[in-house]
């Protein structure tokens, strides 16, 4: 167990390729932190630095309070989940999770304790002697976590470790692991661009966006107080609107529409204001602004309704049990706007 | 698979007919003529042959000549083979090391290397001249009196090493593109289990290698069999009396030098057996540790 800290690390490769930008994470023992952002934005590269598998190019590792930039992979005492699992394919199950310990010299009982153990939580009994290649996907990923689990090390990286999966698959895998770190409380660094997934998991969440941290905190700070337009465009599905408007006083006009806000005090001048589907109502009796709609998704309990206002496009998830009007308009919960500077980008606390 | 239908039937066997006429030819005609004129003594001046029965075999195994040079022979192969094997491999896994993700280098490398075996061969001949080869100079200096085709020994190394030599691009290539063929992610699985970098080539890179070890190993014993003999040749310099050779060339010497056709022929169906025998040893026993992916 350890806590890991990440100061100042930056990654840039040949021919100026600046793939992580000076990242400052602080992550305590046993956390379970999720890197998120899209595909390119140096997640992985800023991983494979703490593994170990990647040089650092300037800024420091620690492990356990040891500045870890020099040392081996080997000898950074992490276990590493890969995507495409990176089993020993000549090996069978067993051989492949006693690997890494008999290495270390580990005696053989323990050893075989340990990989008994490992398989017995991860229900892989009956495939000990199986070589990878015969077994699925989702099996091949259970040998990959028993590979980690086995070695009891400092902490766990995964790379992706579950996009290689069908979809229900990865919801069932993503629960075990959880589940396997909160009982193990091993501290966990986990990659992914599926902000689903970075959600339900994370302790704490750590968005990326070009090699540079958007914004850290726990997957409802980050769902409620998004930092930029970035973040609020990224996280949360279907993602929350962005609206370019000018405010004067408590009037917000876009378009040829305005929206009347109390009980608020809001950023005057230009700005994008930000707003979730799901935090936009059907007006009562001809208040709020006019929406016109283009399509309809039914997802069941709930239907996304995508239309426009004033040019501008909007989604917004309503019951399905009300009937839509023929006119609609849409009104506003003041406290769930979110506004952001028009220039950066940036988030504007009142 | 794409079905073809033939309106006439004979059709298929005629595109067949050239492949098989030079199996034929080539092969199992002179294969047939063998074996039958092992069994005959035939006439240095081409009057007629008479049938000796086992003889011919019976002359060969008695001879100590023939042992003495199917000794060599063996340790030649193994020595060729093991040689030409290691330093490949070592050569491979120094390039692989420097080539990670350098695709437009690793073409460029492969390219040169796919044209060097002749000319390699050649160089190798160069360098063991008696008069103008470096390597015997080079030997010079360190007191090393090197008689190539003189003495027995110096004329052996100078064989094993233009063997070596030759072969050793053809090795890298394959071992090169095997090592490039080890998924990275395994690899670096492997350096999160292992701290040894030895420890890791015997454990993870070799073992999945050995398909291409396996087949480099049965194309390296065949080479040094056969393949040797144009070197055989310019190093013993026609002067085979007191000079290593090897079983092949032997057969070359008694038939062609020697004209005598039924013990040459003796010793090819020997040669015949022999590698067919190691061949069905190779596949029943080595192949099973072999692991394909
Ligand atoms: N070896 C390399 N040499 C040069 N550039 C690289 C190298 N590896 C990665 N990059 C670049 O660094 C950036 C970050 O790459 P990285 O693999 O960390 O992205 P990622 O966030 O993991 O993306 P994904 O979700 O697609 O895996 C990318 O722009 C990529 O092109
Ligand atoms: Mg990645």
């Amino acid at each position: 167990m350890a806590n890991i800290q990440i100061a100042n690390v930056s990654k840039t490769y040949a021919g100026d390729i600046h793939a992580v930008k000076s990242v400052n994470i602080d992550i305590a023992d046993g956390e379970f932190i999720v890197l998120v952002g899209p595909s390119g934005c140096g997640k992985s590269t800023l991983l494979r630095m703490i593994a170990g598998l990647e040089t650092i190019t300037s800024g420091t590792a620690s492990i356990g309070g040891k500045i870890v930039n020099k040392v081996e992979p080997a000898e950074r005492d992490i276990a590493m989940v890969f995507q495409n699992y990176a089993l020993y394919p000549h090996m069978s199950v067993y051989a492949n999770m006693a690997y890494g310990l008999k290495n270390r010299g580990t005696p053989k009982a323990e050893i075989d304790a340990r990989v008994k153990e490992a398989v017995r939580m991860l229900e892989l009994e009956p495939y000990l002697d199986r070589k990878p290649r015969a077994l699925s996907g989702g099996q091949r990923q259970r040998v990959a976590m028993g590979r980690a689990i086995v070695r009891k090390p400092a902490a766990f990286l995964f790379d992706e470790p579950l996009s290689n999966l069908d979809a229900k698959l990865r919801v069932s895998m993503r629960g075990e692991i959880k589940q396997l770190q909160k009982r193990l409380g091993t501290t966990s660094l986990y990659v992914t661009h599926d902000q689903l997934e970075a959600m339900t998991l994370a302790d704490r969440l750590v968005v990326l966006n070009r090699g540079e941290v958007e914004q850290i905190g726990t997957p409802l700070d980050v769902y409620h107080n998004p930092a930029s337009t970035f973040v609020a465009g990224f996280i949360g599905s279907p993602a929350m609107n962005l609206v370019n408007v000018e405010i004067t006083g408590q009037t917000i006009a876009f378009g040829d529409q305005t929206i009347s806000v109390e009980n608020r005090t809001l950023p005057q001048g230009k700005s994008t204001l930000g707003i979730r589907p799901e935090d936009l109502r059907l007006a009562q009796d001809g208040s709020g602004f006019a929406f016109h709609v283009d399509y309809i998704e039914e997802l069941g309990a709930q239907r996304l309704v995508h239309g426009h206002a004033s040019g501008t496009p909007l989604t917004v998830t309503l019951s399905s049990e009300v009937a839509l009007p023929e006119d609609i308009r849409l009104s506003v919960l003041a406290e769930k706007l979110h506004f952001f500077s028009a220039e950066t980008g940036k988030r504007i606390t009142a | 698979m794409k079905r073809v239908q033939f309106s006439h039937p004979y059709l298929p066997y005629l595109f067949l007919l050239p492949q098989m006429a030079v199996i034929f030819i080539f092969f199992y005609w002179p294969s047939a003529q063998a074996i039958q004129s092992s069994f005959y003594l035939e006439d240095p001046f081409g009057f007629g042959s008479t049938f000796v029965g086992i003889n011919n075999y019976t002359d060969i195994l008695s001879s100590s000549e023939y042992m003495r040079i199917a000794w060599f022979t063996v340790w030649f192969t193994v020595l060729v083979t093991f040689f030409s094997l290691s330093i490949g491999l070592l050569l491979a896994v120094k390039a692989d090391a420097i080539l990670k993700g350098a695709s437009a280098y690793k073409t460029l490398l492969i390219s040169v290397y796919a044209v060097a075996p002749p000319v390699a061969g050649l160089i190798g001949v160069m360098f063991f001249d008696q008069h103008i080869g470096p390597f015997v100079k080079f030997a010079a200096l360190f007191g090393w009196d090197m008689r190539i085709g003189i003495n027995y020994y110096d004329t052996a190394i100078a064989m094993i090493t233009i063997a070596v030599w030759k072969q050793i691009p053809y090795n890298f290539i394959f071992f090169l593109s095997g090592l490039q063929g080890i998924p990275v992610s395994v690899r670096e699985a492997s350096a999160i289990d292992c701290r040894s970098g030895l420890r890791r080539f015997w454990t993870i890179t070799l073992p999945l290698l050995s398909p291409t070890a396996f087949f480099l190993l049965i194309i390296n014993m065949t080479y040094a069999l056969f393949d040797t003999f144009g070197i055989v040749d310019t190093t013993v310099k026609d002067k085979a009396a007191n000079n290593p050779i090897t079983l092949v060339y032997k057969v070359y010497m008694d038939g062609f030098r020697g004209n005598d056709l039924g013990g040459s022929s003796a010793q090819s169906v020997i040669l015949m057996i022999v590698v067919f025998v190691l061949t069905i040893f190779q596949f029943r026993f080595l192949e099973r540790r072999v692991h394909y992916n």
